[in-house]
């Protein structure tokens, strides 16, 4: 049986850092940029009709423009663009 | 708390939180293999992290035992960490050929030790989930975390220790229950 003490247990916990958490959250919206997340957020910068479109009405304004308001890729969106 | 193949089936089934779990719940060992057994620079160790992660997410239909993400993700990380350290030797004067770090294997079954103790820590209380991690893994100040958990400052020590007690015995409790009975 392993034989945890305080102090080893302490440095274990030690040996796994967290990672910046914008790198984990980047990993974590992978899904969504293979959903377009970056095109429309490209689009957006570009594009100011768009962009206010966007924090006007956000689903409404991705419909309009042919993409899928998955809710994750909103929920993205919403914090990039918030109302 | 779900299993790792439960986890990987429900990523593949397209489930929109799984993968968001999946990568909180391994982010810490790719991290950790990253900068501990290769320790690859900063700017490195971000390109490699967001590709391991990005090829898990394409190739993820290729695991044949979803039990196995964790040495699966290693096995990842450790190829793009060697690719990556080959590419910034050919940019380099020398022609040195580019091997593995000699203790990389000896680093990876820490981090696999220490998982399993983060494994355990997440079927602790919230708070003791958070203060542990506070202070150990994010290395926090008592006083930032008594600030951030609107706790007095001078409890944070007695609550570190008390929680470190309840991870200890969770941790016992599983090796007991995994040790063979000895009839």
């Amino acid at each position: 049986m392993t034989d945890y003490t305080e102090e080893t247990l302490a440095e274990i916990l030690r040996t796994l850092p967290a990672p910046p958490q914008a790198w984990v959250r980047a990993a974590q919206e992978i899904p969504l940029a293979r959903r377009g997340l970056d095109e429309i957020v490209e689009r957006a910068r570009a594009d100011r009709a768009f962009r206010d479109a966007l924090i006007a009405d956000l689903e409404s304004a991705l419909e309009a423009e042919g993409y899928e308001p998955d809710p994750l890729l909103v929920e993205a969106l919403r914090e990039r663009f918030p109302s | 708390m779900e299993t790792d193949a439960q986890l990987v089936a429900r990523c593949r089934a397209g489930e929109e939180d799984a993968w968001r779990e999946l990568v909180d719940r391994f982010s810490r060992y790719v991290y950790a293999i990253i900068v501990q057994a290769f320790r690859l620079p900063e700017h490195d160790a971000e390109d490699v992290f967001q590709e391991v992660f990005a090829r898990a997410y394409e190739q993820l239909h290729k695991l044949r035992d979803d039990d196995a993400i964790r040495p699966w993700l290693a096995q990842l990380t450790r190829r793009r960490c060697i690719d990556t350290l080959r590419a910034g030797a050919r940019e380099g004067p020398g022609e040195e050929a580019i091997e593995e770090p000699a203790a990389v294997d000896d680093t990876i079954a820490q981090l696999d030790e220490a998982l399993s103790v983060q494994d355990a820590l997440a079927t602790l209380p919230g708070n003791c989930q958070e203060i542990l991690d506070r202070f150990f893994a994010r290395d926090e100040s008592y006083r930032l975390i008594a600030e951030a958990l609107d706790l007095p400052s001078g409890t944070i020590a007695s609550r570190i220790s008390r929680c470190l007690v309840k991870l200890r015995s969770e941790l016992e409790g599983r090796d007991s229950a995994s040790a063979p009975s000895g009839d």
